[in-house]
């Protein structure tokens, strides 16, 4: 059995956390993200890439984001589907939400470095098209939510979904060593790959994305919380 | 301490500052989208319940 945070055990622990968690991690998420900016402009262009080096500090973190949210969405359907849990369901929901953001944000600003180092906006190798795909499957699920009025039917079948999409992730991760790509492999997991004076904005700026994630999935989580209470008391009161 | 950044981007700059303004949009989008969500279910879930929903 797979023992379930404590915090998403019971909706109202994890009320009692997020009202503090949330704020807590906006402002991490503003510092880190501020210093990181700061930083990132203040290096130096790269002998080989010029200024577009900048586009690293926004593009890596929000294509390792598009990857981390869709692993918390896999694993809260997991939790939804076996538990039936509320609260997991809520989470996979809110990180769908946020996920297609992420991953948006990774094509385009990858597209938009892409065309002055590559000379292309858009090749169909394989990293860019299995992100695409991730971002299909995010739209995918949103989709399928929306289009299923029955609550507990709708979570259901979009939990399936996402666990099916989780099969796309080491694809994704992977696709630059299996296949031929113009695509780079990871820069992050090799030691000494980045010059420190690159490495330390982009670290910095991968930790306000982190926090910035957990803060905004704290609030959604909530708000979906509120949703459910307020539509479950409407459905009391139509009743009575 | 780091020297003042230069924001000069260059012959860059119609790559480098579309990404930046994308990225804040859509973190903007994000930002006010989730609080907006959680503030309307909220004030809807206290009118429903009254003042106990926290």
């Amino acid at each position: 059995m797979i023992p379930a945070p404590a915090f998403l055990a019971n909706p109202e622990r994890f009320m009692a956390f997020s009202r503090w968690a949330a704020p807590l991690l906006g402002v991490v998420a503003v510092a880190c993200a501020l210093v990181g900016l700061w930083l990132g402009f203040s290096a130096p262009p790269d002998y080989q890439q010029g200024e577009t080096v900048r586009i690293m500090f926004i593009h890596v973190p929000a294509a390792i984001m598009s990857m981390f949210v869709y692993a918390c969405l896999g694993v809260a359907s997991l939790l939804a589907l076996v538990y039936r849990h509320v609260l997991a369901d809520c989470a996979a929901q809110a990180a769908a939400v946020l996920g297609t953001g992420f991953t948006l944000l990774a094509l385009v600003t990858g597209s938009l470095w892409g065309r002055p180092m590559w000379g292309t906006w858009w090749v169909w190798d394989a990293r860019l098209t299995s992100v695409l795909v991730l971002f299909l499957f995010y739209l995918a699920y949103l989709a399928l939510r929306a289009s299923i009025d029955d609550e507990a039917k709708a979570a259901r079948a979009a939990a399936i979904l996402a666990l099916v999409g989780l099969i796309n992730l080491p694809i994704v991760h992977f696709s630059v060593y299996w296949w031929n790509s113009l695509h780079q492999g990871s820069t992050m997991l090799t030691p000494g790959a980045l010059a420190p004076v690159y490495a330390a904005p982009l670290y910095l700026m991968l930790l306000a994305y982190l926090a910035g994630f957990g803060s905004l999935w704290l609030v959604r989580i909530r708000g979906e919380l509120w949703r459910r209470r307020a539509e479950a008391a409407a459905l009391r009161a139509a009743r009575a | 301490m780091a020297p003042l950044p230069d924001l000069s981007a260059g012959k860059y700059a119609a790559f480098i500052w579309p990404a930046y303004g994308l990225t804040a949009l859509v973190f903007a989008v994000m930002i006010i989208g989730a609080l907006n969500h959680a503030r309307r279910w909220k004030r809807r879930a206290q009118a429903a319940r009254g003042d106990d929903a926290r």
